[in-house]
């Protein structure tokens, strides 16, 4: 038989009452915690996703070209899950979530303009043309952040030969497949689709100007461009045209995206100066992608040496 | 012994507090787990400047809710809402100060003088500070409650120079700040409709009065 317990240890009626509100009142506690907890989450875009699994980082090739730097390649997941590319979405992540709807292949490039006899050409017999090389570049950002990528590709400069342009041209223009069943924001009225942009001949014809093919060893993934991209790497990301499908050559300065949508802000040369500042941010800094500290942004990226003269007596307002 | 005043949803506040600290955490944990992508300090100052807009927004939706819906719960959130507004606008700012530039005095200066997107998401930021200060009730009996409320009508400047600088901030694609933007102006609309008939209420009342 056990004791009745002591009065003193008896729940009082109203507190045995409360135990009931109690629970209740803990159970709507945590639901309006989760709630608004998970609702900010969803609307800072915070919430959890399911991780990208990290591709396998193949290993970049030892023999460094003329022109590659040795600084530390930025990673394989971050340059290929941290990208510009409107035509998938303007955040950093979409291009990598939704750029499976481009088809890279069979791509044709089409060359025209003042050229000797204009022309299409399917990638893979391009690909033939020239040999592939190794150029491990800095990329500089206009927002003000870079990467080092290493990138397989052929000099510019080589196809410009190939494609015979006339003495009139003095420019050539690059154009971004148009096609929104395959580039879904190409839809919306974001940018003035398709994608285009410019270098001056001597520009296209720098040894250091590249069409990308690959990067890290590996075909180029659709997210940075495939299956053709522009890489000229003393001027800012934007220049870097992707998934190109058309050349043309011609004699006066062609538009470029985004010296349309806006003109205060980004001009044709847009070469990296960390002297002048965008409208809206300093230039001087940059964050390197992997990197905690800021870093001095280099006139021309740190290519001022193979390229400033192209520039010699030019108007220094042009250039960016 | 007077029963304790019940004090209705008593599970509403705390809810919200543990709540409101969640990104907090959240990003906290992340930046621990090296998960916040390829940028985290950007994606860090991106979500706490966010936070503080959406917490400001939040705040001065309370008294429309009353006006439009009855509801009176919202009210009882306000000040810890608008503190949390401070609290989020305090944290975007020492992260920008303190992580992204490390002190850097010359670039600091040259922001909050040559760049007017930092200028007003800068004075947003100097404008709650008086309010987070007068936030309490002695604050209120100090001011008395005309000018302690007229004081607190800076929430709304604060939140138009919030949404500009977001406007600003972004490189092209307008949608998200327009969205604030939109919810923000909604919001003072409601008020001032709200004050315009209460005006005229008033004015019908002083003729009635004065024809009798």
């Amino acid at each position: 038989m056990s004791h009745p317990p002591p009065i003193s240890e008896i729940t009082p009626e109203p507190l045995f009452r409360g135990r009931r509100e109690f629970l209740r009142n803990a159970g709507l506690f945590t639901l309006t915690a989760a709630g608004s907890g998970g609702a900010l989450l969803a609307l800072t875009g915070a919430a959890p996703e399911k991780a990208a699994v990290p591709a396998p980082e193949p290993a970049p090739l030892k023999v460094l070209g003329r022109y590659s730097t040795d600084e530390t390649p930025t990673g394989y997941a971050d340059v290929t899950h941290y990208n510009n590319f409107y035509e998938f979405g303007t955040d950093k992540s979409d291009p990598a979530r939704n750029a499976g709807t481009l088809k890279p292949r069979p791509w044709t490039l089409s060359v025209e303009g003042l050229v000797k006899k204009p022309f299409s050409v399917d990638v893979d017999t391009l690909l033939k043309w020239f040999p592939l090389e190794e150029r491990i570049y800095r990329m500089r950002c206009v927002e003000a952040w870079s990467m080092v990528i290493p990138w397989n590709g052929f000099p510019l400069a080589d196809l410009v030969k190939r494609c015979e342009p006339l003495g009139s041209a003095k420019y050539v223009a690059f154009q971004t497949l148009m096609d929104p069943a395959q580039m879904p924001e190409e839809r919306t009225h974001l940018l003035d689709w398709p994608y285009v942009e410019g270098l001056r001949m001597d520009e296209a014809l720098h040894p250091l100007s590249l069409i990308a093919v690959g990067l890290y060893g590996k075909t180029l993934p659709n997210q940075n461009g495939a299956p053709l991209r522009l890489v000229v790497p003393w001027k800012y990301g934007f220049k870097g045209i992707k998934s190109i499908v058309k050349l043309r050559f011609v004699e006066k300065q062609p538009e470029t995206t985004w010296a349309l949508a806006g003109p205060s802000e980004y001009g044709f040369y847009a070469n990296v100066n960390p002297a002048v500042d965008h409208p809206r941010w300093s230039q001087a800094t940059e964050r390197r992608i992997g990197e905690f500290s800021r870093r001095k942004t280099l006139p021309f990226n740190g290519y001022a040496d193979e390229v400033a003269s192209l520039y010699a007596g030019m108007d220094p307002k042009k250039l960016y | 012994m007077a029963p304790p005043r019940r004090v209705p949803f008593p599970w509403l506040k705390p809810g919200v507090f543990v709540g409101a600290l969640v990104p907090f955490a959240a990003l906290a944990w992340q930046a621990l787990q090296g998960t916040l992508g390829a940028d985290p300090v950007a994606i860090a100052l991106n979500r706490f400047g966010l936070l503080a807009l959406i917490f400001l927004v939040a705040s001065l939706a309370a008294t429309p809710a009353t006006l439009l819906l009855g509801w009176t719960w919202p009210v009882r959130l306000r000040r810890m809402l608008g503190l949390f507004a401070f609290f989020y606008a305090s944290v975007h700012f020492a992260t920008y100060v303190a992580v992204d530039q490390r002190f850097d005095w010359p670039v600091l200066w040259a922001d909050v003088t040559k760049r007017k997107f930092m200028v007003v998401g800068f004075a947003a930021f100097l404008l709650l500070l008086p309010l987070a200060v007068t936030s309490t009730d002695a604050s209120v009996r100090r001011l008395g409650f005309r000018r302690w409320k007229a004081l607190h009508r800076l929430a709304y400047v604060a939140g138009v120079l919030a949404v500009v600088h977001f406007l600003w901030r972004v490189k092209l694609d307008i949608r998200q700040p327009l969205l604030y933007a939109l919810v923000l102006g909604a919001l003072l609309l409601v008020r001032v409709v709200d004050a315009v008939r209460s005006r005229r209420a008033r004015d019908r009342r002083q003729t009635a009065a004065s024809t009798v």
